[in-house]
């Protein structure tokens, strides 16, 4: 959906996200945080939704021109790749929708973007509203209806088997659900790649301030959790103890 | 009625601006909201429960959403007294409100230890003591629990300070009147009530529970009627003032803590749903003093009508 709020849209950096408020009453209580996942213009932004539970549900029947209560724009977001460095984009499913907004963002930069699904009819595209038209992207499907029939890191793989030699100048950004993560993850640790994940976690209020969406360090002596809504979403994955995912 | 009404109230010898204050854990330290609230205009912030010793806390998940409601188990993370002392002290002395110090022990020492390490320190205006907490000495039951160790909790901290000492009551006992009598007893100079009441949820898929502790606090709306019916037995107890927490969303939540013999109001869960819940409130309150001819907001205090 777009949202059109000028101030978000001014603030806001790829891979930062808003809790948006569903519905005024208490139920449900707590407010559902998503992506950002692209601008239009200077006034809307856009949140790419997949319809989960009752929040989701309640979502899509917002109508057009509808009001809702968004906070925002929230959490750290990526670090912009340096320049001369090839952006790997590596998504599964809706995780599609933070890769968006960094690919929006570098989007003169040479991009490799690999995105998998369950079948071709769950395929999201972006690129009419997104302005995303000039960047390619490789698909992976589970069921074989749309590119590469299996995982999204089979195409990951091959790429990275190709480019072996260029690993120094990768800069891999990844998204999607947890076992996915962490197979990119343990692959980019493997060939020593630069690589950020933007996390998920339950949340409460977005802000530092609960505490409740704790993800485990990899260094105990550093701290032992960091908050997602704070510190991340968006984290390098050394910093990330995997296993406790 | 045209002029301001008047908000002030008294808890014991702290005075208020105004009924309306941050819950602890549920605001951090303030700062986090800072591009939202301006935590002057607040009667006071309860800040996040301060332990000793820096606390990592419970692993994740932490939280769940229940009907009308969410489970915690943070575990009180916090970053122990020392930081706190430094990191976050000095900007809370510059604020112009009741900051209020919510502290938590795992031993009857530890609570001493903590109000005796705040005593004199400026920008400090009162210190609430959460005794829902495990007592490590006795088994991990709650300290809250139990009628004399809440009142041997109270009395040390009350004598290790020179500040208002506010007793945060556990509504997970089996008559709030016991403590809150013995609490009043041991000198405390007003009461918090209610904390979270312990609950739990299970995934149905998994079948495990759905917080890693198992169990969590109940927080948000589902609680508030019992949060009133406790604040309603604690105010024919007790002479202390008591200040009324669980489930407040908005004015007409807050008015009817006072009405219900409250003197102060704390928001909560609402923070997490719409972060100016808490000036909304004020607001509201304001709105209906002027609509009901009420010129002090302190009129409204226990002004329940029972039919005789
Ligand atoms: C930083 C961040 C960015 C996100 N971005 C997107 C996005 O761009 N598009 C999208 O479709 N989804 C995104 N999600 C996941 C999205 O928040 C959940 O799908 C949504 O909260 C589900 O709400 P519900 O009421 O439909 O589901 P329910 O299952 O009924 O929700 C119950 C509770 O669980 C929480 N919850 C459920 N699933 C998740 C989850 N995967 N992550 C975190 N909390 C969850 C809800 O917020 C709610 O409090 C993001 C999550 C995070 C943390
Ligand atoms: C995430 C969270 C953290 C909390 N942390 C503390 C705490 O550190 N100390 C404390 O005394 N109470 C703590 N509480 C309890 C609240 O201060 C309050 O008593 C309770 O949530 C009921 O009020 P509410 O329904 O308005 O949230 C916490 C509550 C929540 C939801
Ligand atoms: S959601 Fe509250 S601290 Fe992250």
């Amino acid at each position: 959906m777009g949202l059109r709020s000028p101030e978000i849209v001014a603030d806001a950096k790829p891979g930062q996200f808003v809790m948006i408020r569903v519905g005024s009453g208490i139920e449900p209580l707590l407010r559902r945080p998503f992506s950002i996942c692209g601008r239009q213009g200077n006034d809307v932004f856009l949140v790419l939704y997949r319809v989960v539970g009752k929040g989701t549900a309640i979502m899509a029947e917002t109508e057009k021109g509808g009001r809702l209560s968004v906070l925002g724009p929230l959490g750290n977001g990526f670090e912009l790749p340096k320049p001369g460095q090839t952006v790997v984009l590596v998504a599964g499913g809706i995780g599609v929708a933070p890769l968006f907004s960094l690919a929006q963002a570098v989007k003169e930069k040479d991009i490799q973007f690999m995105a998998g699904f369950g079948s071709s009819d769950e395929i999201i595209r972006m690129d009419p509203i997104n302005d995303l038209n000039g960047i390619n992207i490789s698909f992976s499907t589970d069921d074989g209806t749309k590119g590469h029939a299996g995982l999204v890191t089979d195409l990951l793989d091959e790429y990275l088997k190709k480019n072996r030699d260029r690993s120094d100048s990768m800069s891999l950004f990844i998204c999607g659900p947890l076992p996915m993560l962490k197979r990119v993850a343990a692959m980019a640790l493997d060939h020593n790649i630069s690589c950020h994940a933007s996390l998920e976690s339950a949340m409460a209020c977005g802000l530092g301030a609960c505490q409740g969406c704790a993800v485990r360090s990899s260094s105990q002596e550093k701290t032992e959790f960091y908050h997602v809504c704070k510190d991340g979403p968006v984290f390098p994955i050394g910093t990330i103890d995997w296993n406790s995912l | 009625m045209s002029s301001q009404p008047d908000l002030r109230v008294k808890l014991g010898p702290l005075d208020l601006k105004n009924p309306v204050i941050t819950a602890s854990g549920t605001f951090g330290y303030g700062r986090e909201y800072k591009d939202i609230v301006d935590p002057n205009l607040l009667g006071g912030i309860i800040l996040k429960g301060l332990s000793l010793k820096p606390r990592a806390g419970n692993p994740p998940p932490r939280i769940v959403e229940t009907p009308c409601g969410m489970l915690n188990a943070i575990g009180l993370a916090n970053m122990g007294l020392d930081a706190f002392m430094k990191q976050e002290l000095p900007r809370l002395q510059t604020l112009d409100t009741a900051v209020i110090a919510n502290i938590y022990g795992h031993s009857i020492d530890e609570y001493g230890e903590l109000a005796a390490a705040l005593k004199g320190v400026d920008g400090i205006s009162a210190i609430e003591v959460n005794i829902s907490c495990p007592n490590v000495e006795r088994g991990g039951m709650a300290f809250g629990t139990d009628p004399d160790v809440s009142a041997e909790v109270t009395g040390k901290v009350v004598r290790n300070t020179d500040k208002p000492v506010i007793v945060k009551l556990s509504p997970n006992v089996k008559d709030i009147r016991i403590i809150a009598k013995a609490v009043e007893e041991a000198g405390a100079h007003a009461l918090s009530l209610i904390n979270t009441i312990t609950g739990m949820a299970i995934d149905i898929e998994t079948r495990a529970p759905k917080l890693a502790n198992i169990t969590g606090g109940l927080s948000g709306p589902a609680i508030r009627p019992v949060a009133i019916h406790m604040v309603y037995q604690a105010v024919q107890t007790v002479d202390i003032p008591v200040i009324g927490v669980g489930g407040i969303m908005d004015s007409r939540d807050a008015l009817e803590f006072l009405i219900a013999g409250a003197h102060a109001v704390q928001v909560g869960t609402a923070n997490f749903v719409a972060p100016r819940a808490t000036l909304d409130i004020l607001e509201g309150l304001k709105i209906f003093c002027r609509d009901n001819d009420v010129a002090q907001i302190s009129e409204l205090i226990g002004s329940l009508k029972i039919a005789e």
